[in-house]
């Protein structure tokens, strides 16, 4: 999955994107939401949405810098 | 609803993105062929899923989730009877004829397989619709923002204008590709937490049934007659209309979405990537419509009141001021702004395409330098967007935009189909049984509209008039081209070799393994969407 020649592995963008909102999203919900408490679901939805959302913006990193070094 | 800065922060860091994916990809549009059809260079996985996002713009999640709330489980329909089977179609039966005679355009095969006037008369609607389409989709993004966040219409219709503008110009389709594919995960992101929400406070699937008015639960068991299901139509309306002329009308001709697949790197790419497309689409009703479900149950019912009638339009943001914090309601927001702009987007860059390949190049200036039409795309990429804002405006006249976009859509796509699939699959289809075809079925679908609006015809619903009306323009277009087609004479077969089914290769996959092949996906989406259907009947 290479970028084809256009100049740009697709993965990038994704995965800069994703890991910049998911990082955000974790921090403000680890330090800064003052135990907004999602309503009636007792789990802090910034901070492991965040997590999860950076995950994938990481794999898709991975992808894409491996892609290129070959 | 009201954000704080987090949010405001997560959509400014995706507006930074977007413009700099633009200017990322500026020095790789070199000729006209990189800009409209991305120098034919891209993987299939990235245009499937553009070929999904181009269609799935914030109107159509919001119209979706919308009607979950109105007719509940019915409304799948839309996607594992009518888009499905329309995009396995294009995939395995018409790609071959659209990238395999090279054509840049849908007008262009038009002219390839018919004539200049088929072609141009194909070429002006989609022109015409596409920006319409394009300042629908502005103005309706405008009133959203500002019924839920009390943003100013003109500084949410100018600001998102001038973003898309900077990133079409700079990248041409790539750029809106792109940024359709970074929609399609982040309303992914943005919307999967709201949609397992939803549906765990409304009970889950045993809650929805226990509180949901009887027969939203069923796609299939109500339809023996109009008066059964919510919707008003029976099966045959729903099968024909919908899942036969109105599903395979614009996914298999709107040049919107086939322009997604003519930007693949190779036949079995562009073949793939409708069906790879079909993947996530078959699976967005867990996404949006049965979380419109959840939002009747769950919601007070006076949510839903606008001006004292009942409107369930505005069912998902509730649902996403109900469910998140400061922060994820950034990423809902967010995912709702990209999927209005990349759906401006999309439209702008097939309008540039249409204008500059099959208007301008064929009619106005031919013979130019390569150098002069990528100059012309840029400046009609301009022109689109300004037209869209001056449509949003006009738009602003109008009461129920949905309404008019069907309209429009009824108009363009239900005939275009019947002239498509004639003249595919039929070697003796000519250029006047087309023409004359396609302008009588047009027309029909004017005069059923006229009819209806008139209350000479009248329907237990507003689809079951849609569906009708489709129905009725592709019949007497398909009729028509059929019988001018035996009276007029048909040109040599030797001129029509990679343009109709029985004169054309047929692409061979026999060297790739088994599970490489299209007609292998196919298949597998096929046994999909058929489980899907019987486990939902």
């Amino acid at each position: 999955m290479s970028d084809g020649g256009i100049g740009l592995d697709i993965r990038w963008p994704i995965g800069l994107l994703f890991s910049a909102m998911g990082a955000a999203l974790a921090i403000f919900g680890a330090f800064f939401a003052n135990g907004q408490q999602v309503w009636h679901f007792w789990i802090d939805l910034d901070l492991w949405w965040g997590l999860v959302m950076l995950v994938f913006g990481l794999v898709m990193i991975w992808g894409a810098s491996r892609a290129g070094r070959q | 609803m009201h954000l704080s800065w987090i949010d405001y922060f997560i959509i400014a860091v995706y507006c930074a993105f977007v413009l700099g994916v633009g200017f990322k990809l500026k020095k790789s549009m070199r000729t006209s062929l990189d800009f409209f059809l991305s120098g034919r260079k891209i993987p299939a996985w990235i245009t499937g899923l553009a070929f999904i996002s181009a269609n799935l713009g914030a109107l159509e999640l919001m119209g979706m989730a919308a009607s979950g709330a109105k007719y509940g489980m019915l409304t799948c329909h839309f996607y594992w009877l009518g888009a499905i089977p329309a995009m396995i179609f294009v995939g395995l039966a018409m790609m071959p004829f659209y990238y395999g005679s090279r054509a840049r355009s849908v007008p262009e095969y038009l002219r390839l397989r018919f004539d200049e006037k088929t072609r141009a008369f194909n070429a002006i609607t989609f022109a015409v619709m596409t920006v319409l389409a394009s300042g629908i989709n502005l103005y309706a993004m405008a009133l959203v923002f500002k019924l839920i966040l009390g943003w100013s219409i003109h500084a949410t219709i100018l600001l998102s204008a001038l973003v898309v503008l900077v990133y079409t110009f700079l990248g041409g389709l790539t750029s809106s590709i792109y940024n359709e594919v970074l929609q399609f995960f982040l309303i992914v992101f943005g919307i999967l937490p709201l949609a397992v929400m939803s549906v765990a406070e409304a009970g889950g699937w045993k809650g929805l049934a226990a509180r949901l008015p009887p027969g939203f639960l069923h796609t299939w068991s109500n339809l023996g007659h109009a008066s059964a299901n919510p919707m008003g139509v029976d099966w045959f309306e729903l099968v024909a209309g919908l899942g036969f002329v109105l599903s395979f009308g614009y996914w298999c001709t709107d040049f919107l979405v086939v322009q997604r697949a003519l930007a693949a790197q190779d036949m079995n790419a562009a073949q793939r990537t409708p069906l790879i497309a079909a993947l996530p689409k078959m699976f967005i009703p867990f996404l949006v419509i049965i979380p419109g479900m959840a939002a009747w149950v769950v919601l007070p019912h006076a949510s839903f009141l606008v001006q004292g009638s009942v409107d369930y339009n505005m069912a998902l943001p509730l649902l996403l001021a109900r469910y998140y914090p400061a922060g994820m309601l950034g990423v809902g927001i967010t995912a709702l702004l990209a999927s209005f702009m990349s759906g401006m987007a999309g439209n702008v860059t097939a309008f540039n395409t249409v204008w500059t390949y099959d208007i301008y190049y064929s009619y106005i200036k031919p013979g130019a330098s390569d150098e002069h039409y990528l100059q012309m795309g840029k400046i009609a990429t301009v022109a689109g967007v300004l037209i869209s804002i001056a449509a949003a405006y006009v738009a602003l006249q109008f009461g129920n935009i949905m309404d008019y976009l069907q309209l429009i859509f009824s108009f363009v796509n239900a005939p275009l189909f019947a002239t498509f699939l004639l003249g595919m699959f039929w070697k003796r289809t000519t250029a006047n049984g087309a023409f004359w075809g396609l302008t009588a079925g047009t027309a029909a679908a004017a005069l059923h509209y006229a009819a209806t609006v008139h209350g000479w015809l009248t329907y237990r619903s507003e689809m079951a008039g849609n569906f009708d009306r489709a129905i009725c323009a592709w019949t007497v277009c398909f009729v028509l081209t059929f019988l001018i087609s035996l009276v007029t004479q048909p040109r040599e077969e030797s001129e029509l070799r990679g343009l109709v089914y029985s004169l054309t290769e047929k692409p061979n996959y026999r060297h790739l393994g088994f599970l490489r092949r299209p007609a292998t996906l196919a298949i597998g989406v096929g046994i999909l969407t058929i489980a899907l259907n019987w486990i939902f009947r």
